[in-house]
């Protein structure tokens, strides 16, 4: 139990000190560079069509708002506890509207997409894995696979820009960009979810194009590593049907790393397609990103990359803590 | 000589991704054999032309050639990953070198170390250093994107040497009364040679593949032109959307393609060093 214990210490220290390092460096990083987020601010809400007035006047009020007058190491404290209650200030470009409204209404969003994508192409790629592992697969398949592991190889916003081209545009059958019908008011009726689901046709399916070929190669190799082993050889001797060895013995035991390689992956979702958003102009974490960046707006894109290094800091936490519950090998090594 | 010709007969895939990847690096010799690389510049051509006779792949918005900037923009996309996979590498063996060798406090520091950088999504800290710098060059693009990448070398070095370092031939170099340093360079590094190689094309494309993403979200380098520069104009033009496809389809096409070579020699070259190894044991 002792082991145990520490173990979850240890793990509890880590993701604690990772999310410090992410922290301190949204903090350090912008005031390393050179240039005065203050004027930078300013100009951006005042190329946004705000009214500042007297300029030399507006800083110095803004300087003492953000507490940019007091000593560093007040102000690294006082970020310090702003970010963990998740406040992160307000936005420039589309002033007064809080970041943390602007991460938290783009997250759904992008949670739904790649949450959808990333489900199926991890069935997909696992069941044409395994089918690849059987020694008597299909030689059609076999041709299939290796288009998929070339298209694996490709960043996932290049296979974006060509569904869009292919399929939006040479063929108009789906819609072009955005996340649901345009001028739609979001209502939980069958129109809306529909709407809503032929948006996220090509921007998910270049994310399953994309990642099928990776599920497929480690399943494959997995499965051929666990028929290896020496209780296949045993289940053989035993004179067990090969279809069931081959499924109860073989795909269950190549099933676990395959499912801690998912949990991985979902806890890596927001920040996994970020320029499939882009090529879409789906309307996610991603997205917004993208637009922080083309307005110059600070605040949303420091918050935006926060979100991205806490929310795979927790997802690491969670993962490592539950392992040693289906795996008690992992907590007694690190012991 | 002939042992490498029989590796690469045997390795096909992998002897034709190096071979395009070659051909690509060469481009800057053999470009202006096709095209006058000058048409790259902005304005130097009538904007939004279709291909034809006097551009085989169109124009763009600003009056660009495509070929002529596809040309150009391929090695210069090649010499920042190169230059990124380089230093990071090198910054990754040394630490892993350092962390096999001594172990005890200076192996926990790298470790952890490594652990933390790599929770925290790269893509992160480089939008962030991005959105910060005021200009992005080339070679700034390609420091901030290796001094992201070091941490995956790092490990499997540290991994290899905590191995190597318990065989026989290490003992003998130590009762010789080697230095510590002595046995590293003359009795590890050499040992590693064909496992650094593979990591190399690994780090290599992963800080492509990192260049790419910043700069399609619109961080790259605004002076020089590269493959995801690019996408990034076409995408901002609506290339896509008003059916130049001259525009997007070339640099989409070559980014593909080198992923695709990237992919080929990586694999050949992990089966080439699995059989090293094996052989080492």
């Amino acid at each position: 139990m002792s082991g145990l214990g520490a173990y979850a210490l240890n793990r509890l220290a880590m993701a604690g000190l990772v999310i410090l390092v992410a922290l301190s460096v949204n903090f350090v990083i912008p005031r390393l560079m050179p240039g005065d987020p203050v004027e930078q601010q300013l100009a951006a809400i005042s190329a946004a069509g705000g009214q500042v007035g007297d300029m030399a006047a507006a800083a110095a009020a803004l300087r003492e708002r953000l507490g940019l007058d007091r000593p560093i190491f007040v102000q690294y404290l006082s970020y310090l506890g702003n970010a963990l209650r998740f406040d992160l200030g307000v936005s420039a470009a589309s002033y007064p509207q809080r970041v943390s409204e602007i991460v938290f209404s783009a997250l759904p969003w992008t949670i739904g997409l790649l949450g959808m994508s990333t489900l199926v192409s991890f069935v997909l790629g696992t069941v044409m894995g395994a089918a690849l592992a059987w020694p008597r697969a299909p030689l059609l398949l076999k041709a299939l696979a290796l288009p998929v592991i070339a298209l694996s190889a490709i960043p996932y916003f290049i296979l974006g820009i060509v569904l869009l081209a292919l399929f939006a545009i040479v063929w108009p059958v789906l819609p072009a960009g955005g996340g649901y019908p345009f001028g739609r008011v979001l209502n939980a009726d069958l129109e809306t979810g529909l709407g809503i689901l032929r948006h996220g046709l090509l921007p998910g399916l270049s994310i399953v194009l994309a990642s099928l070929g990776t599920w497929a190669v480690a399943m494959r190799g997995m499965v051929v590593g666990v028929l290896g082993e020496d209780y296949i050889t045993l289940a053989e001797a035993k004179g067990l049907p090969q279809g069931r060895i081959f499924l109860a013995y073989g795909i269950r035991n190549a099933l676990l790393p395959q499912l801690t390689q998912l949990a991985l992956k979902l806890g890596l979702l927001v920040s996994g397609a970020i320029l499939v958003e882009v090529v879409f102009a789906y309307p996610g974490i991603g997205y917004r990103l993208y637009v922080a960046i083309g307005q110059k707006d600070v605040f949303v894109v420091q918050g935006i990359v926060l979100l991205l290094s806490v929310s795979i800091a927790l997802t690491m936490l969670v993962l490592d803590l539950i392992y040693p519950l289906i795996d008690p090998r992992v907590a007694a090594r690190s012991a | 000589m002939k042992a490498i010709l029989a590796t690469l007969r045997r390795e096909a895939p992998m002897a034709a991704g190096l071979a395009v990847l070659i051909t690509m690096a060469a481009l800057p010799l053999l470009a202006p054999l096709v095209v006058d690389p000058g048409l790259a510049a902005i304005g130097s051509v009538p904007p939004r032309r279709p291909p034809g006779g006097a551009h085989w792949l169109g124009t763009d918005t600003q009056g660009r050639d495509v070929l002529a900037s596809l040309l150009a923009a391929i090695p210069k996309t090649l010499e920042i990953g190169l230059l990124a996979g380089l230093i990071g590498l090198g910054i990754g063996t040394l630490l892993g070198l350092a962390a096999g060798w001594f172990r005890g406090a200076t192996d926990l520091v790298i470790r952890t170390a490594c652990d933390v950088m790599m929770t925290i999504p790269a893509i992160a800290v480089l939008v962030l250093v991005g959105t910060s710098l005021r200009v992005m060059t080339v070679e700034a693009m390609a420091l901030i994107v290796a001094g992201l990448s070091w941490m995956v070398p790092a490990r499997a070095v540290r991994a290899q040497v905590l191995s190597l370092r318990e065989r026989p031939w290490i003992d003998v170099a130590r009762l010789n009364g080697s230095s510590g340093a002595a046995i590293v360079l003359t009795e590890l590094l050499p040992n590693l040679a064909p496992y650094l190689a593979a990591s190399f094309v690994i780090a290599v494309s992963t800080a492509m593949l990192a260049t790419i993403g910043l700069e399609a979200l619109g961080l790259g380098p605004q002076n020089d032109i590269t493959l995801g520069m690019m996408i990034y104009w076409a995408q901002y033009s609506g290339a896509i959307l008003r059916g130049m496809w001259w525009w997007w389809v070339p640099p989409v096409a070559a980014l593909a393609l080198i992923f695709i070579a990237l992919l080929a020699l990586s694999s050949g070259m992990d089966r080439i060093v699995n059989a090293k190894l094996r052989t080492l044991r």
